[in-house]
């Protein structure tokens, strides 16, 4: 499904991404592990252009995505991504935050794009939030809307860019169940995350990167039941 | 009245009148004699109007150079395109230009050099004025779409959103409610440039001022009233802007 070849980016002399080749299948649920700074969330980011890599090819469903000529607009709709910082617009009540894009982009009229919101938000229990405005609500709100807003673009393949980070610790558990719900109802997810329980039950493969590469991979039982590379060890040996 | 034309012939002839009946004379001569009110207030119309059309001028040149001028800074590596970069330059020369030259200067120029055959000297100051507002308004919007958290373009990006859509609903109306209390400083600052014109014989408030006290040899009053004049209106206008900034304010209510 996404398909990255020697991926690499540098931001100036600072290689963040070296020379990484990585496939993504439909139905995989992707961890992205690793310590701050290893160039997970850059890779994340590359994979629906928000960073334009320095090298290297990224296709998706069969379209060459770094090709200049590709229209990423197109592209992204089919690509959702959860933000650490939630980034929901401000300026807009919840229902308008969810249905600007499937509106804009064509994909379906306001009626429609409103009915499938409120089942959205029914999903993740927040449909009483319909007419607040974001700053109203917890972190832990946020996230979900900001999920709830990803998902209302039908998209294919779902990236979280460390979605639980920024939240209060009492508040991580309710994105992660809604996140977990997406998974087992079969959503290809890539996901960078600091949360290594979720990591362990949901990830069906996990990416431990440091320095820009990827260190080692595999199932979860693998990576933290016998980790091979000692970065890997030391860094499992920190954080478990 | 009679007591007027006693007291004014009483002060041509250099007698020491007490304070108020000194300031009732000049006051009245000032004001109202010959409905002298209607001049003042013919000025501020023009004031208004001038300062209307050069706001207009000023936001509409704002938005293009600073929407040309971040759209070229946001271009991704490879894809950059050359008409973009070339207007981008020349944005950039514009903005150079009029900040770097006094108002006065160009006031002068454009009355006096390029349009020097003209005689509709008040549509020539609006211009100017206009032209020069363009360049600071587009500062603000520039720093307003600068301040405003990456992440809220990226967010409308990632969700399929193409440029004009990003900023059209996402960045524009944030960096409005951002930029609003400088932009009304600039308004503020152009309202009273407004007198600047008076200086190629645009007819507007101060204009009127010297009209009058060219005729009655007596200035402290006439530019006491246009003084205050001026003062009224940026007082209405601020409170105006404080009524808008609390309706951009809706969605921030917790």
């Amino acid at each position: 499904m996404i398909d990255v070849k020697h991926l690499s980016k540098s931001f100036g002399d600072h290689l963040v991404l070296d020379d990484i080749s990585e496939q993504i299948c439909p139905g995989d649920k992707v961890v992205i592990i690793g310590p701050s700074g290893s160039g997970k969330s850059t890779f994340l980011r590359s994979l629906n252009l928000l960073e334009s890599p320095s090298g290297g090819t990224i296709t998706f469903d069969g379209v060459v995505i770094t090709d200049p000529k590709t229209d990423i607009d197109a592209v992204r709709r089919k690509m959702g991504m959860v933000f650490q910082h939630f980034n929901l617009f401000p300026n807009m009540t919840i229902l308008k935050n969810i249905t600007l894009a499937p509106v804009r982009t064509g994909l379906m009229k306001q009626a429609q794009a409103e009915e499938l919101a409120m089942s959205l938000l029914k999903r993740v229990g927040l449909e009483e939030k319909a007419s607040a405005y974001p700053n109203q609500l917890s972190g832990g709100q946020k996230q979900r809307i900001a999920i709830v807003r990803a998902l209302a673009m039908n998209p294919q393949v779902m990236l979280f860019d460390e979605p639980t980070s920024a939240l209060d610790p009492e508040m991580v558990g309710e994105v992660l169940a809604v996140m977990k719900e997406l998974a087992k109802g079969g959503m290809t997810m890539v996901v960078v995350t600091h949360e290594m329980g979720f990591a362990r039950e949901v990830g069906s493969r996990i990416l431990f990167m440091d320095q820009g590469k990827i260190l080692e991979q595999g199932p979860p039982e693998a990576v933290f039941g016998n980790p091979q590379h000692p970065r890997l060890k030391d860094f499992l040996s920190k954080v478990l | 009245m009679e007591q007027y034309e006693l007291w004014k012939a009483l002060l041509r002839q250099g007698t020491d009148l007490p304070f108020w009946q000194d300031f009732y004379v000049k006051f009245y001569q000032a004001f109202f004699e010959n409905n002298r009110w209607q001049q003042y207030l013919k000025g501020v119309g023009t004031t208004l109007w001038v300062t209307a059309l050069a706001l207009a001028l000023g936001i509409v040149l704002g938005i293009l150079v600073a929407v040309v001028r971040s759209a070229h800074d946001q271009q991704r590596p490879g894809r950059k395109n050359p008409v973009l970069s070339a207007v981008n330059g020349l944005c950039r020369v514009y903005v150079t230009v009029i900040r770097g030259t006094p108002m006065m200067v160009q006031l002068l120029i454009m009355g006096m050099v390029i349009f020097a055959s003209s005689r509709d000297f008040t549509s020539v100051g609006a211009l100017t004025l206009g032209i020069n507002s363009g360049a600071y308004v587009s500062e603000i919007i520039r720093g307003g779409l600068m301040a405003l958290d990456p992440g809220q373009a990226e967010a409308s990006r990632s969700l399929g959103m193409n440029y004009v859509d990003t900023m059209r609903f996402v960045v524009i109306p944030q960096a409005f409610k951002a930029i609003l209390p400088a932009l009304g400083n600039e308004f503020i600052m152009l309202l009273k440039d407004t007198s600047l014109i008076t200086y190629i014989g645009g007819k507007e408030l101060l204009y009127a001022a010297q009209g009058i006290y060219g005729r009655t040899y007596e200035a402290m009053y006439p530019l006491l009233i246009t003084a205050f004049m001026y003062l009224i209106l940026v007082v209405i206008f601020t409170w105006l802007q404080g009524i808008l900034e609390r309706r951009l304010r809706q969605s921030d209510r917790r």
